[in-house]
């Protein structure tokens, strides 16, 4: 019952069995991830309500005005990503390539802002928990854990967005030779969860890391 | 003995072990057949090294004075014999052995979902392994295979690092192996095959898979947490920085409770095979079963919180916790009354994996058991920490998903090898293994009752009674351990040659060869019948 | 070949509406709504996710299995943080008799000193 087909691999019967497979495999894939961010925003929670004042104080002391532009690279890239899936649906190999590389260069803007500007600028500013910490100031200790969360929130998300990049290059390069056609685009479909999920995790620490309070 | 003459039939047909040869092709096979016995291999070799902490242990608590041990080295061996057992044998023993030979077979597919992930989850595993085989030779780690903090973050000053980064590692094969097995029952059923006369093994497996993929991460994210501690001497859970060591305890329970029902659920699928094909009778109340293993995966979540009674965990949450053990405590008791009305005049054959079955009900029952006691405020107050715990866990991990894991060893081995093991010693080492294992394990819930803390290396003179005994039964144990991996071993060349169905069971697995071909069937099959349909038709013993 | 292939204006709309969003949220963070800050914040961003999840992930034309998942994932996080907080947030409520509490706090250890806390260090 197995019908021939290059693009379709040997455990399943036809390319719409393939292709629902590999979709749920990935949904269930970011299910995981949910749980895996979701311990450490469980921690988060908890220091956040019992330590408000030096929360508050530690958001301040955060650039938003980068943190907001970094939240508008990754939107645009969900929306090169997008595109890039729907270029590989329509069989359009060249769109395809230029979303993909679109998309790295975002994701990489990203991830060369955030330690380029911002880490360098706190660890410099000896904001750096266990690495640069000077802050003597009042309630100190809790300052630390706010950055502790934050380095540990933005750091693991940019692991994620690290993997992200792997991903993409590979696609380029698959793409390049020609490996993705209307019938098989899984690949790049669910490598687009993933994309959209690394971005869907910012889309929440945004305001949770460099909104919490009092900017008035 | 007679040695079995070989027949010609068997050694000119191509199956899935000979249809190639040589390491390549076993190391880098997607065979999910060749793939279930290199985990096979593999969880065996942890066995035997978690075994072999526990007997050093065992030795030890003979003398109150725990003359063969230092403390220190008593410490190790414990967290490492939880490790290693947990992690390395228990967790993946029925899913990634039974599971992935099985799932494929029993519901007509050629493999798995995803063949090249699976042989990468095993991969994983074994690199996972080795972490924690190096933390063991470069000197142990000694908070226990549960890590608590602040010993783990702050004081402890072994290999907590490399054995928390190798259970990390081994986390990913389990998510993985899951993720398989849940994309696989889903969208590659069988035509006919619907979810209601999957045999009742997938309902586990599937709600296994559901455990592995909503827990493990949380592990994850936790050891993540102790080893960035560790080295960035940051205070997550350190008091004195304001940060809360039971923030860990819930991290880690929301995982580790969950996962004790990772080790269980597959055995309890086990032996409802078991119980229906050895009754040659259809099992009794199937729909309950299958929805109460659901149910055990979706509750198990809810109850974490009785490991941290005496904590400090609030009070509110103490009670919440404990009527929500109490609930999980139901759909257990479901399946062992359907058992048990299963055997109700069935047509019973004590053949080596009914012996285990049957000994699974009754010691699993026991286990079961006392954990409503442990699940009681009041009576947990004076146990937790205790023996009583140590007999309670060992009831359900070894008395019962132990012997479902050889009951399931046994049942499935001539198809999995192609030959049948020796019955008589069999049933001599079930019967071995039984003696042995409450041999062991009674003493110490009564140890437990009058006292006796966990994870000490020395006692108090008044146990010493009850601790011998218990080391005794130990050593009965581990020689009934070993007589199976002999027997099995030897059955594999000179057993006698099986036909594709020896026990005149019910089930697609049954329907292909023994050993299967590598796409095992040659044709899908179609189901037209409900599962266990025993007593409609004869079924050739072939 | 299956898969629901969306319009390029759908996906451009979308993007906008997600930018205006970020705006929004952090313009909102330099007004005073007091409490209302953080609800107001989670609105946002849960508005945001969803058009991620529901257009650029497509999950606006996917199966209810798909929706499922998600679905539980979500769910059982709430699980993870509910009962962890039921204990966290409750600890202070076990009334304690006045004289014990008297004596906490007289005489609350002071805390580790810095010398022994770091003491054995191992990897």
């Amino acid at each position: 019952m197995h019908s021939s087909n290059a693009a379709l691999a040997e455990q399943f019967d036809d390319l719409q069995q393939q292709h629902e497979a590999s979709s749920l495999g990935m949904w269930i894939f970011l299910a995981t991830e949910i749980m895996f961010f979701g311990g450490l925003f469980t921690a988060y929670i908890l220091f956040r309500n019992f330590y408000l004042p030096a929360f508050e104080a530690g958001s301040r002391l955060l650039d938003v005005r980068i943190g907001a532009f970094n939240t508008a690279v990754l939107l645009c890239s969900s929306l090169t990503m997008a595109l890039a899936v729907r270029a590989a649906q329509l069989g359009k190999k060249g769109a395809l390539i230029t979303f993909l590389l679109l998309t790295l260069l975002l994701g990489l803007t990203f991830v060369g802002v955030k330690l380029a500007f911002e880490w360098r600028h706190d660890y410099l500013e000896g904001f750096a928990p266990g690495v640069n910490w000077t802050f003597n100031g009042p309630d100190s200790r809790h300052l630390e854990l706010f950055f502790c969360f934050y380095f540990f929130l933005t750091g693991i998300h940019a692991l994620h967005m690290v993997i992200g990049v792997g991903i993409l290059t590979v696609l380029i390069i698959m793409a390049g030779r020609g490996r993705y056609s209307p019938e098989r685009y899984n690949p790049v479909e669910v490598s687009g969860l993933y994309w959209h999920f690394v971005d869907i995790v910012w889309i929440f620490l945004f305001p949770l890391l460099y909104l919490i309070g009092g900017r008035y | 003995m007679r040695t079995a003459t070989v027949e010609p039939g068997i050694e000119s047909r191509v199956h899935y072990l000979n249809a190639s040869y040589g390491i390549k092709s076993w190391l880098l096979t997607t065979d999910h057949k060749r793939i279930a016995l290199l985990y096979l291999a593999s969880i065996t070799f942890f066995f035997f090294i978690g075994g072999a902490a526990a007997v050093l242990m065992r030795l030890n608590l003979i003398t109150p004075q725990g003359a063969l041990l230092e403390p220190a080295t008593y410490n190790q061996l414990f967290s490492m014999h939880g490790i290693i057992m947990v992690f390395f044998f228990l967790i993946p023993s029925i899913p990634a052995v039974l599971g992935n030979f099985l799932v494929p077979m029993m519901i007509g597919a050629r493999d798995l979902a995803f063949p090249r992930l699976n042989l990468l989850s095993w991969y994983i595993f074994m690199v996972g392994g080795l972490f924690t085989l190096y933390a063991v030779i470069a000197g142990g780690v000694d908070t226990g295979w549960t890590f608590y903090t602040p010993l783990s973050t702050t004081y402890a000053n072994t290999n907590v690092i490399s054995a928390a980064l190798g259970v990390f590692i081994a986390g990913f094969s389990s998510i993985l192996t899951g993720l398989n097995f849940v994309v696989t029952i889903h969208k590659m059923r069988a035509p006919g095959l619907k979810w209601f006369r999957l045999p009742l093994f997938l309902w586990a497996i599937y709600a296994t898979s559901i455990i592995q993929i909503l827990g493990t991460p949380v592990l994850a994210i936790t050891l993540t947490l102790v080893a960035l501690e560790r080295v960035f001497h940051v205070g997550v859970f350190d008091p004195a920085v304001g940060g809360d060591p039971i923030l860990f305890q819930h991290l880690f329970w929301f995982y580790s409770h969950p996962a004790v029902y990772i080790m269980i659920l597959p055995s309890m699928g086990v032996i409802s095979e078991l119980v229906t094909a050895f009754s040659k009778k259809r099992i009794f109340g199937y729909s309950f079963i299958a929805f109460s293993s659901v149910a055990i995966a979706v509750i198990s979540f809810l109850v974490w919180g009785h490991h941290m009674f005496v904590a400090g965990q609030s009070i509110y949450a103490g009670i919440v916790f404990s009527v929500l053990s109490f609930m999980v405590a139901i759909p257990s008791a479901v399946k062992v009354f359907n058992w048990t009305a299963t055997l109700y005049k069935g047509s019973i054959s004590y053949q080596a994996p009914m012996l285990y079955a049957l000994g699974f009900i009754g010691l699993f029952t026991m286990g079961g058991l006392t954990g409503l006691f442990l699940a009681t405020l009041a009576i947990d107050a004076h146990v937790h920490g205790t023996y009583f715990v140590v007999g309670h866990f060992h009831y359900i991990m070894v008395g019962g998903a132990v012997m479902g894991y050889l009951g399931g060893i046994h049942y499935w081995w001539p198809k999995i090898s192609g030959r049948m093991y020796p019955d008589g010693w069999a049933r001599l080492s079930a019967a071995i293994i039984f003696i042995g294992f409450n041999l062991t394990f009674f003493p110490q819930y009564m140890l437990g009752y009058l006292g006796m803390p966990r994870r000490y290396a020395v006692y108090a003179p008044e146990f010493q009674v009850l601790n011998v005994m218990s080391s005794a039964g130990a050593s009965i144990l581990g020689v009934g351990y070993l007589i199976p991996l002999v027997y099995m071993v030897w059955s594999m060349r000179y057993g006698p040659v099986a036909g594709p169905n020896p026990w005149g069971a019910k089930g697609l697995e049954w329907q292909t060869p023994s050993p299967p071909p590598t796409e095992n069937f040659e044709e899908t099959p179609i189901v037209t019948e409900e599962a266990y349909a025993y007593g409609t038709e004869e079924t050739q013993v072939a | 070949m299956s898969g629901h292939v969306v319009s390029k204006k759908l996906y451009f709309l979308v993007f906008a509406a997600l930018i205006a969003f970020t705006g929004l949220t952090t313009g909102v963070a330099f007004v005073n709504l007091g409490k209302w800050n953080t609800v107001v914040a989670l609105a946002i961003a849960v508005s945001k996710a969803s058009l991620v999840v529901l257009f650029f992930m497509h999950l606006r034309w996917s199966s209810g299995l798909m929706r499922m998942v998600l679905v539980a994932a979500f769910v059982w996080f709430a699980i993870l943080v509910a009962l962890t907080l039921s204990d966290e947030f409750t600890r202070q409520w076990t009334p304690v008799p006045s004289s014990w509490e008297a004596q906490i706090l007289t005489n609350r250890p002071a805390a580790i000193p810095e010398s022994n806390r770091n003491a054995g260090r191992g990897s």
